[in-house]
């Protein structure tokens, strides 16, 4: 368990700032955020390795505030996995149990569970250059969970593997989490890691959290623009609401509840937001037509502008969409978009939660 | 392959003039003095001592970088605090010194009118004219390489390193003699040649301070001054021998560094 209290970290061009942030015992928390946030200061702070100017952090009720990193019975794991290069594979999982007085039968019953729930027998002799990146990548987890922390933070853990190596080591973690009594916390630039392996996260941006709660409401229920940007939701528009209407500059559109507020901003996302050909059925709400102002291939998906009054839609098809429907520029098409995909939000800069 | 553009015969000819600039010189002094004048030289009492004294003192000038140069390598090396380019500066100083003017200055503040010289004293340690005051100079003019060499080693090794090292349960002292000073062994090895070299070679500062005892280059000038070139280039053979000595393992270890990066 981490608990934080008014924590306030000043570097020379950085200050993160978190006034309360609460992770439970086994959770699996994902921490997300632009690059430059502050993630990687959190958990160097909850380790230990950085000073902190002001607040206090708890790891399982205990005041770990200020006592050096070996007393934080917290582990971490880099992105670059930093293994030790001059020691064997062997050698790395064991570098920390030294330093806990652990017996030697059970330091083998640990090992072996490890390198059972890992994959990584066949790999003890072996040095680090020697090995692929997503086998360092298990022994790095190896190494940290085998002095059975409280806390493990791991520190974009996939970002430096390849896309085979990525599964390979997210249903790895998936195993650990479920067979060990440990907090995880993870930082991530990518949602599916977010949403496929944890239940609870946080949004971290210019140093202070934006949005903590489930994993869910933050990807469906944003509270902020900064947030609603990051997950993706392409369509922010500013909107006055009346009952369960929200009026987009002229654009009308039914929400899914009445609202008890007069004005705010809708954020739909882009896969949300239906396109077709021909007119939707009257029965279907929030139809409009626009024009196609732009087409982005993204590869497999596009993204297409479709512009309808005084509002322009960015919505994501697939490749099979574009090719049946013939998309492309100047072309009038019609979109559709359910009212339970249009999420509605206060104006609030909310930072410092 | 092509025709070599007139730069690249300019840059080969560069080099061979600047190779030959400074092996043809070391070759004539090699192979001037006979085997017979050579053996007869490492017989006489006085080169054995005045070697055998450089190689001392140079060698406890390396130790004493060591010891109190490495904290503040890695100081460097870790750490930014207001002053670090200022305490740089500090360290490169004996570099664009003239080295007569480190002895000089080194006799200012050992001397009895300087009350660290006047403490030295009572402590029963003299400066002028002795060994101890031969290892002060060169240590003054050595510090430097160790210093850089040790600091551009240590921030070859991640702090990440060190980092999951402490969060694993290794105090900060473990974790700097299991992880990083493996790591970064090389590169202070070679410091320690390097500053050894330097000051096995100092003539300058040395003169000042101690003419007596006699190191090698002392020796070396002396027997150019008094009897002239041929009887002070068997000495310098042996000296020029021990440095190549130190030259060949620096060598090695650098090299090997290279590959290992």
């Amino acid at each position: 368990m981490i608990r934080i209290e008014n924590l306030d970290i000043q570097l020379l061009k950085f200050h993160l700032k978190i006034k309360n942030l609460t992770i439970g015992k086994r959770d699996f928390f994902m921490l997300m955020g632009p690059t430059g946030a502050g993630k990687t200061v959190l958990l160097e702070a909850i380790a230990g390795l950085i000073p902190i100017g002001a607040g206090k952090i708890f790891i399982n009720e205990r005041n770990v505030t200020g006592l050096p990193p070996e007393k934080h019975g917290v582990g971490i794991v880099y992105q670059d996995h930093a293994l030790f290069p001059h020691l064997n594979v062997l050698e790395n999982i064991l570098y920390g149990l030294r330093f806990h007085g652990i017996p030697i039968r059970e330091r083998e019953k640990r090992l072996g569970q490890l390198s059972d729930l890992l994959n990584i027998a066949h790999l003890q002799r072996r040095l680090p250059v020697n090995l692929s990146g997503g086998e360092k990548q298990r022994v790095a987890l190896a190494r940290a969970l085998i002095v059975r922390p409280h806390v493990i933070l791991l520190d974009e853990p996939f970002s430096a593997l390849d896309p085979g190596f990525r599964e390979d080591i997210r249903n790895a973690l998936k195993r650990l989490h479920d067979n060990t009594d440990t907090t995880f916390l993870m930082v991530t630039h990518d949602f599916g890691d977010a949403l496929s392996l944890a239940d609870r996260g946080a949004v971290l941006d210019h140093g202070t959290l934006q949005q903590t709660g489930a994993i869910q409401d933050i990807f469906q229920k944003p509270t902020s623009i900064a947030v609603a940007e990051f997950v993706g939701m392409k369509n922010i528009f500013k909107a006055t609401f009346q009952d369960s209407m929200a009026d987009l500059g002229g654009i009308k559109m039914r929400l899914d509840r009445p609202l008890d507020k007069n004005d705010g901003y809708v954020a739909i996302r882009p896969e949300d937001i239906r396109v077709a050909k021909n007119p939707f059925p009257p029965s279907q709400l929030n139809s409009f037509s626009g024009i196609v102002t732009a087409v982005v291939n993204h590869g497999f998906t596009y993204e297409i502008q479709v512009k309808t009054g005084s509002i322009t839609f960015k919505v994501l098809i697939t490749k099979k969409v574009w090719v049946d429907l013939r998309i492309r520029e100047e072309i009038n098409v019609f979109v559709s978009i359910d009212a339970s995909s249009i999420h509605s939000f206060d104006p609030l800069e909310v930072g410092f939660l | 392959m092509g025709r070599k553009e007139p730069f690249f015969w300019l840059t080969l000819g560069c080099g061979a003039v600047i190779g030959a600039f400074i092996l043809l010189p070391l070759f004539e002094l090699l192979t001037a003095p006979s085997l017979p004048d050579l053996w007869e030289c490492l017989g006489d009492r006085n080169v054995g001592r005045s070697i055998r004294l450089s190689v001392l003192t140079a060698g406890s000038a390396a130790l004493i970088s060591f010891l109190f140069g490495t904290p503040l390598a890695y100081l460097l090396a870790r750490q930014d605090f207001r002053g670090k380019r200022f305490l740089e500066a500090v360290i490169d100083l004996p570099i664009v010194i003239p080295h007569p003017v480190v002895g000089i200055a080194i006799l200012s503040v050992a001397g009895h009118h300087h009350w660290i010289g006047q403490v030295l004293s009572e402590l029963g340690i003299r400066l002028l004219g002795s060994p101890a005051g031969i290892i002060t100079v060169l240590t003054f003019v050595g510090i430097p390489f160790y210093i850089h060499s040790a600091k551009n080693g240590f921030e070859s090794v991640s702090p990440r390193l060190e980092n999951v090292s402490r969060s694993l349960g290794a105090s900060m002292t473990s974790t700097f003699l299991r992880i990083t000073f493996p790591l970064a062994w090389r590169s202070m090895l070679i410091g320690i040649i390097m500053c050894c070299a330097r000051a096995i070679s100092e003539f300058g500062a040395v003169i000042v301070v101690a003419y007596h005892p006699m190191t090698a280059p002392v020796l070396i000038y002396e027997r150019f001054e008094g009897y002239g070139l041929k009887y002070s280039q068997p000495v310098a053979v042996w000296l020029v021998l021990v440095c190549l000595i130190l030259f060949f393992v620096l060598r090695i270890l650098a090299l090997r560094e290279a590959k290992e990066a």
